[in-house]
């Protein structure tokens, strides 16, 4: 009997790996490995086809002394993210919050709010091109209607960027889908609770609500961080950057040395630069939660 | 409180009076109208960059920059839409799509549900630690892999294949696994060991009892990955260099930031690309919504 089971367990464990496989073939080959092959590749300079030259520092004292559009890619991506973020992020939990009320024609209200967020990007690229176009643009025709002398969006240094962060706030239904979705998560008694010990809708609000919502609002943070640092194909598509260079998001700047200039080494060590960041802004919110996130259950 | 009605006044006048005679039901119209007005507002402020762009790509060219804008052309250019599809290749670059999109689909579906079974119901050694560094890797920045999987792919001769898009696929997303865990998770464990008793092996507890009770889940994993497939980006950017060997979304990036190409032709191509993507998601609502609102509010 004893035996039999042993078999038995030791045939779970076998299939276990086995079905497990290709997963783990794929953290290995596609994730881990290239990971630590990335970190050896950024000590190089190597174009791909001669040999990599081993170069030690000399690519992150590129990055950190020499190379001005680092620095230049690197404020634009940050000035971006910490605008867009929380805006989309304010707006996502506004619009949920309104959208959960009990009115007329909500789920198409919540269809059209959430349909923009599944237009695929080069789609909304294109589009916003022409909506910011130059006086002909939907934008500059509606501003001029009401008698407003638009500016040039997307070839003026200055209005670049918001106009990067107006398109992107056309995306925020992603976002209110999953507030609605923590919203409705929210037992009513604890409503009920409130309403009973007299609490008004604004103390609902502050006291019940937004207390709730804190681990999603973490996570919605957390993944704005990690995208909006990554910015690439709307900026790559409407502008590849320009005008000189107000748009250059960090990877396009990456994605020129490593694919255009052919710099593998440097690229990488770009790379690595943009995840450290990525690491330390998500470390600081993490660390930041446990003064604002509550976790039912906890403490 | 409430003052009495009029006994002739009945229906709809009724409650108007009601509202309107009582100060806490009307402090409540006041806001309903408000909230309301938001609302709408809000709903046609994302509406109309979809209304222009379908309406420009059914526009002449000379109606195009018409001040006042002009919202239904006249007349209605439908041969706008052939005319764009025609002028490059793009039946060649969604059947490219597709290909793609259905070998990488196939791939994870088989791969993703095998490792979330191994996760969810088999025992075997450092299985809480590989799943526990298959989810750090959801959390990391496709960048940081990017250089090392392209020198890898073209080491193997891959670049300017579609291997490079669909292999990575077959070893399984760290993401679907973790959602198809969960699902598996939820399935009542009786089942399995039924099956056993009735001598199914561990492969027919996988094939028979699993993957015919997981549908749901199944549909979500192969409507994202569709979805990701139809609208990746950066990938066939490195990968695929031959006009021919193009994926929708990068042809229609080609297509729109050609100068030539006037802008009701860029709006048809782009409202062409959409279409397929926005059709998708009201086809599979359900499941679509279970997927993002599991990943946001559970994840």
């Amino acid at each position: 009997m004893v035996s039999f089971f042993k078999t038995n367990q030791q045939r779970e464990a076998l299939y276990g790996w086995l079905f497990a496989l290709p997963a783990i073939i794929g953290l290995v080959v596609f994730d881990v490995g290239p990971m630590a092959a990335s970190v050896l590749i950024s000590f190089t300079e190597w174009n791909g086809v001669t040999p990599p030259q081993w170069v030690g520092l000399a690519n992150y004292e590129e990055i950190l002394f020499r190379d001005e559009l680092f620095m230049l890619s690197m404020r634009i991506t940050t000035i971006f993210a910490f605008v867009s973020i929380p805006l989309n992020l304010v707006t996502g939990f506004l619009l949920a919050l309104l959208l959960n009320q009990k009115i007329r024609g909500q789920s198409l209200m919540r269809t059209l709010y959430y349909l923009p967020s599944i237009v695929p990007l080069v789609a909304v690229a294109a589009l916003w091109r022409w909506i910011f176009l130059k006086r002909f643009g939907l934008l500059d025709i509606g501003l001029a209607m009401m008698g407003i002398q638009a500016p040039d969006w997307l070839g003026d240094p200055n209005w670049v960027l918001p106009a990067f962060i107006v398109m992107g706030l056309w995306g925020v239904g992603g976002g209110m889908l999953i507030n609605l979705a923590g919203l409705q998560a929210i037992p009513t008694d604890l409503y009920d609770a409130a309403s009973i010990d007299g609490a008004n809708a604004l103390q609902r609000l502050l006291n019940v609500t937004i207390p709730m919502m804190t681990p999603l609002i973490l996570f919605n943070l957390v993944m704005g961080i990690i995208g909006g640092l990554q910015v690439f194909v709307v900026a790559f598509v409407m502008t590849g950057g320009g005008p000189s260079n107000a748009s250059l998001f960090y990877m396009l700047h990456l994605y020129r040395n490593a694919f255009e200039y052919f710099r593998l080494g440097y690229g990488s060590s770009l790379a690595l630069v943009l995840f450290l960041y990525i690491i330390v802004l998500s470390a600081l919110v993490f660390r930041s939660s446990t003064a604002w996130v509550y976790y039912e259950g906890n403490r | 409180m409430a003052r009495t009605i009029p006994y002739a006044v009945k229906g709809p006048v009724a409650s108007i009076w009601g509202v309107l005679s009582n100060p806490y039901r009307l402090k409540s119209l006041l806001g309903r109208v408000v909230l309301y007005l938001v609302l709408i507002a809000g709903a046609v402020l994302v509406t109309i960059p979809f209304i222009w762009l379908i309406s420009s790509s059914l526009k002449p060219q000379a109606q195009l920059v018409a001040f006042p804008p002009i919202w239904i052309p006249n007349p209605i250019l439908w041969e706008n839409y052939p005319k764009a599809l025609t002028a490059l290749p793009f039946a060649r670059f969604i059947a490219n799509t597709l290909i793609i999109a259905t070998g990488a689909t196939l791939g994870t579906l088989v791969s993703s549900s095998m490792g979330a079974f191994a996760f969810a119901r088999l025992r075997w050694r450092f299985r809480d630690v590989v799943f526990f560094a298959l989810l750090l890797t959801i959390m990391l920045p496709g960048q940081i892999t990017m250089i090392p999987r392209f020198v890898l792919f073209a080491k193997l001769g891959w670049v300017n294949t579609y291997l490079p898009l669909i292999v990575p696929a077959w070893f399984a997303n760290p993401f679907f696994v973790f959602l198809m865990r969960q699902f598996f998770m939820g399935l009542p464990t009786e089942l399995d060991d039924a099956a056993r008793i009735d001598g199914a092996s561990i492969f027919g507890i996988y094939w028979r009892i699993m993957l015919p009770l997981s549908k749901p889940v199944l549909a979500t994993v192969a409507l994202f990955s569709v979805q990701h497939h139809w609208n990746a980006f950066i990938g066939p950017l490195i990968y695929l260099h031959d006009l021919n060997k193009f994926t929708a979304a990068i042809g229609l990036r080609y297509f729109v930031t050609d100068t030539q190409v006037h802008y009701s032709l860029q709006m048809a191509a782009s409202a062409a690309f959409s279409i397929p993507i926005i059709v998708l998601f009201f086809l599979g609502q359900r499941y679509f919504i279970q997927g993002i609102v599991f990943s946001g509010v559970k994840g």
